[in-house]
């Protein structure tokens, strides 16, 4: 399973503005951690904006603030904005109509509904403790 | 509407939550909490249950209520649980069977409440693993026990039509 980079891009900038809160961070912030372009960036956080996850934020620095509901908005919300997730059916690929293709796609489909099911049910909120639970064993590695 | 229901809540609000095991005058409670939530009346189901587990001799406890410390007749939420070992080479774990919650009294912390109770009877029985079984489309328990650090597991649930 791999993800675009304007999903995986989009994913990371709200888990960086939700780690405390009302976090302020520029674009340039966000893109130098990640190292990626901030033109690439501005776009995925201006698709943001326009889903209503992120508003800039004025004064200054200015930079982006994620005004979104952490508990309420799941990774699927965000990787929907950059693509589709789910079956593209067949029609002209090879062998598109036959029972073969049909067993296939039902295979398919069994995958397509995992990865739905996964994406729909992890919350920003439960993605912070999983990166904050990543955290601890290292940050307890490096007091040794 | 909204403070209406802000009202409600608070009403429902109780000053404390209370777990307890679950005693034979609770079923008729948890059946029609049950019944509220799923849309189906399963006494028998209840019952047997309920029966079956204290014949069994699993941990006291392991079928769990929740009330209000000020209200200790009003049921809040349930919990059922129950030790599985060796299913297709699984070491011993503990299976969340089932937990509802009262819809009036939700994001109180009771579900929180209900499986962390569970999840000490399970480690006094020994156990280290806690496993549940959700379907895929009821978002609600799905986002629940997600967000307590429930991740998938490495066993597979799998089904066939025998009609």
């Amino acid at each position: 399973m791999k993800l675009q980079i304007a999903s995986r891009l989009a994913i990371f900038a709200v888990l960086e503005l939700t780690e405390s809160l009302d976090r302020q961070l520029t674009v340039a912030d966000i893109a130098a951690k990640y190292g990626v372009s901030t033109h690439h960036l501005a776009k995925v956080m201006h698709a943001l904006g326009r889903a209503g996850l992120v508003r800039s934020a004025r004064g200054a620095g200015g930079g982006y603030q994620f005004c979104g509901n952490a508990r309420r908005t799941t990774l699927l919300d965000i990787i929907e904005l950059f693509e589709p997730l789910g079956p593209n059916g067949d029609a002209g690929e090879p062998g598109s109509g036959t029972s073969e293709a049909g067993a296939l796609d039902i295979v398919l489909g069994e995958i397509d509904d995992a990865v739905r099911a996964t994406f729909g049910s992890i919350t920003i909120a439960t993605m912070r403790r999983l990166v904050e639970r990543g955290r601890r064993p290292r940050a307890a590695a490096g007091t040794r | 509407m909204k403070q209406s229901s802000a009202r409600a809540k608070a009403r429902s609000r109780p000053a404390a939550i209370a777990v307890r095991a679950a005693k034979r005058g609770d079923v008729a409670a948890v059946t029609a909490l049950d019944a509220r939530i799923t849309g189906l009346a399963k006494s028998a189901h209840w019952i047997e249950l309920y029966d079956r587990q204290k014949k069994a001799g699993q941990p006291a406890g392991i079928f769990l209520v929740a009330v209000g410390t000020d209200t200790p007749d009003r049921l809040l939420g349930f919990i059922v649980g129950e030790i599985r070992a060796w299913e297709f080479g699984s070491s011993p774990c503990g299976w969340v069977y089932a937990l509802s919650v009262d819809p009036e009294s939700r994001q109180l912390g009771v579900g929180e409440t209900l499986l962390e109770a569970m999840a000490v009877e399970f480690r006094k029985a020994g156990i280290a693993k806690m496993r549940t079984m959700v379907a895929r489309d009821n978002l609600l328990p799905m986002l629940f026990f997600r967000g307590e650090g429930m991740m998938a597991g490495p066993y597979v649930q799998l089904e066939k039509d025998l009609n």
